[in-house]
């Protein structure tokens, strides 16, 4: 059969080039782990590579008995994400509701409003500018949590979407007969029948406050902002002071090269960074691409 | 509306108020926190038009008409931004459609479904990372001193270390393979989703007609998936006016002699305010990109509705 013999060929190549693929996503982040276990003169002889000549858990040691620095950054970002994705769901998820009664005056009016911000923006200089000058959010928690992230119009649309073509309207009325009121209705039976939705934005949230290190860079800086930074932020900051020390401009290189952590604690702060987004990720992927498909992120 | 719903209206509009006052109340955070992180810094783009004197705040500072502009303009910055921001994202639409289109069509291809899900699965891990984390793989690679390629790699095909981040000719190529690697997986699942969407019976009807395998990726996935390219690609267009400010400065780490071809509009806004304190250049970058940027949203937008009305944003 001129067929199978085809359809087989197909099989295989299809199978190797994705094997391939596979294998280009996996093999950075095990370099990346790779080179946090390696011996620290081992790589600076050696350079990165996947067949380090030593290994050694220094690296993780350090973490564990000096990494205050490493460990309180940590915690801010598990309280940045919690916090920032719980109010950005409530709040989501409210206007989401309210503009899916249809009765509601104005509903269009608003729906405008909330729909224009995907359209147009001020930019970085008068956002800037008014966070740091009438907000004083320089060097503050709120650095973290407020500017950009805390509500996403795009999202707003789409769980309002969900909320008018999944839910049954005949519950609302049933429930507003009995003499409801929107609260009652919002929260015995659209959060509750909302959930996938709320799931799906919620982890792209939590995803956006994880990642997010563009907020410290702008909004945190001098001894008080590095107090407050993410793992990202310091993440960030120590590949920049590597930058600075090797761009020349720093006379006692030797000096201030002992400030920045070794290579190798550098690379176990990048895996220990990623880790919980790799454990998690296999059990949630059916959501991750749900959300996508939905259009829960604009490419 | 009727005209007696109007007239219902004007009745009851206390108790109509009252009846809707929940939903106000629930509208009320959402729609502050809007007005304070998006609509005042709408208003705040009279910034371009003025020269700031922090003393005096933006309001009580002099209007200074189009001359911030006129700076921008006369500057060779104003040209290489806009060149890069618009090529680059170009290149990244081009590369990640054709890739993840190649991907897509092989994923749904593979017959055994425990394959199909690992493949589906792990395209997507590189789309999770921080553009933090990109950099450090990307150092980790290119790197002069540690890099596994100047190290491990160029020694073996007999040719001299590189000191590649001082080295321009190359971050085209390094920017677009990044990109992809993080994106692709993004595209590569609508893809799927599109081609697994189109009915079976083609394909069984093609197969009955001695169809080869090629054939019927030649004339039914492909054709299939038009709508879904042209769509994503064209909201992909309305938003080339910008571009991942952290793949722009983190990835090529802020590296001062390969600026001209990594500079972009968001990283020339950002350095402009941040590093060198010129408020006027930095606004009037930023409000040359708003300004352009809307119009070609609303324009890829008018395309997309009149292809496919349900993914047009409005």
């Amino acid at each position: 059969m001129v067929h199978s013999r085809n359809n087989r060929i197909f099989q295989v190549v299809s199978n190797i080039i994705m094997i391939l693929v596979t294998l280009m996503v996996v093999l950075p982040f095990l370099l990346i782990f790779i080179s946090s276990i390696t011996d620290e003169n081992v790589l600076i002889a050696n350079g990165y590579s996947f067949f380090p000549e030593k290994i050694s858990l220094h690296a993780y040691q350090y973490i564990l008995q000096q990494g205050g620095t490493i460990l309180r950054a940590y915690g801010i970002t598990i309280f940045v994400t919690f916090v920032g994705t719980f109010l950005n769901m409530a709040m989501s998820s409210l206007i989401a509701y309210a503009l899916s009664v249809k009765e509601l005056p104005f509903r269009r009016a608003i729906t405008f409003y909330v729909f224009f911000t995907m359209l147009f923006g001020g930019g970085l200089v008068p956002t800037y500018m008014m966070y740091v000058n009438t907000f004083h959010i320089k060097n503050t928690i709120f650095a973290l949590i407020v500017p950009g992230l805390l509500l996403s119009a795009n999202n707003v649309l789409l769980i309002r979407t969900y909320y008018v073509t999944s839910i049954p309207g005949v519950l609302y009325e049933a429930a507003m007969i009995d003499g409801a009121n929107h609260f009652t209705v919002y929260s015995k039976i659209v959060l509750p029948l909302g959930k996938p939705i709320m799931v799906t934005m919620g982890l792209f949230t939590a995803l956006g406050y994880w990642n997010d290190w563009t907020n410290g860079l702008y909004y945190l800086s001098g001894k008080e902002g590095q107090s407050l930074y993410s793992i990202q932020n310091l993440l960030n900051q120590m590949i920049t002071n590597i930058q600075y020390l090797s761009s020349g401009k720093v006379l006692n290189v030797g000096a201030e090269i002992s400030k920045v952590p070794a290579v190798s604690i550098r690379m176990a702060i990048a895996f220990v960074a990623m880790v919980p987004l790799l454990v998690i990720y296999p059990f949630l992927q059916k959501y991750f691409a749900e959300g996508i498909t939905v259009g829960a992120v604009k490419g | 509306m009727s005209s007696t719903e109007i007239t219902a209206r004007k009745h009851g509009k206390g108790k109509q108020f009252k009846k809707f006052l929940p939903l106000y109340l629930m509208l009320l955070p959402g729609c502050v926190y809007l007005f304070i992180n998006n609509y005042i810094p709408m208003a705040g783009i009279i910034i371009a038009f003025k020269k700031m004197d922090f003393s005096k705040g933006i309001l009580g500072s002099p209007w200074n008409g189009l001359e911030n502009f006129r700076f921008l303009f006369q500057t060779k910055d104003a040209f290489i931004i806009t060149r890069n921001t618009i090529l680059y994202n170009l290149a990244f639409i081009i590369v990640n459609m054709v890739v993840g289109i190649l991907f897509a069509i092989l994923i749904s291809e593979v017959q055994s479904k425990v394959a199909k899900k690992i493949y589906q699965s792990v395209i997507l891990v590189p789309f999770l990372m921080s553009m933090v984390i990109l950099s450090y793989i990307v150092y980790a690679l290119f790197s002069s001193e540690n890099g596994m390629i100047n190290n491990s790699i160029l020694p073996l095909l007999g040719m001299e270390p590189k000191s590649w981040y001082n080295e321009p000719q190359y971050w085209p190529a390094i920017l677009i393979i990044t990109n992809c690697w993080k994106g692709v997986g993004y595209g590569c699942l609508i893809y799927l989703s599109t081609i697994i969407g189109i009915d079976r019976a083609y394909y069984e009807a093609a197969k009955l007609d001695g169809a080869t395998r090629w054939q019927q990726i030649k004339f039914i996935t492909l054709p299939g998936l038009k709508t879904t390219v042209i769509t994503l690609t064209l909201l992909s267009v309305g938003r080339i006016f910008y571009s991942d400010f952290g793949l722009f400065y983190q990835v090529p780490m802020n590296s001062g002699t390969i600026l001209n071809t990594t500079n972009v509009i968001d990283t020339y806004v950002y350095r402009a305010l941040l590093q060198l304190g010129n408020v006027g250049m930095a606004s009037a970058a930023g409000v040359y990109q708003s300004l352009v940027g809307f119009v070609i949203v609303l324009m890829s937008n008018l395309l997309v509705k009149k292809i496919d009305p349900d993914s047009a944003l409005f």
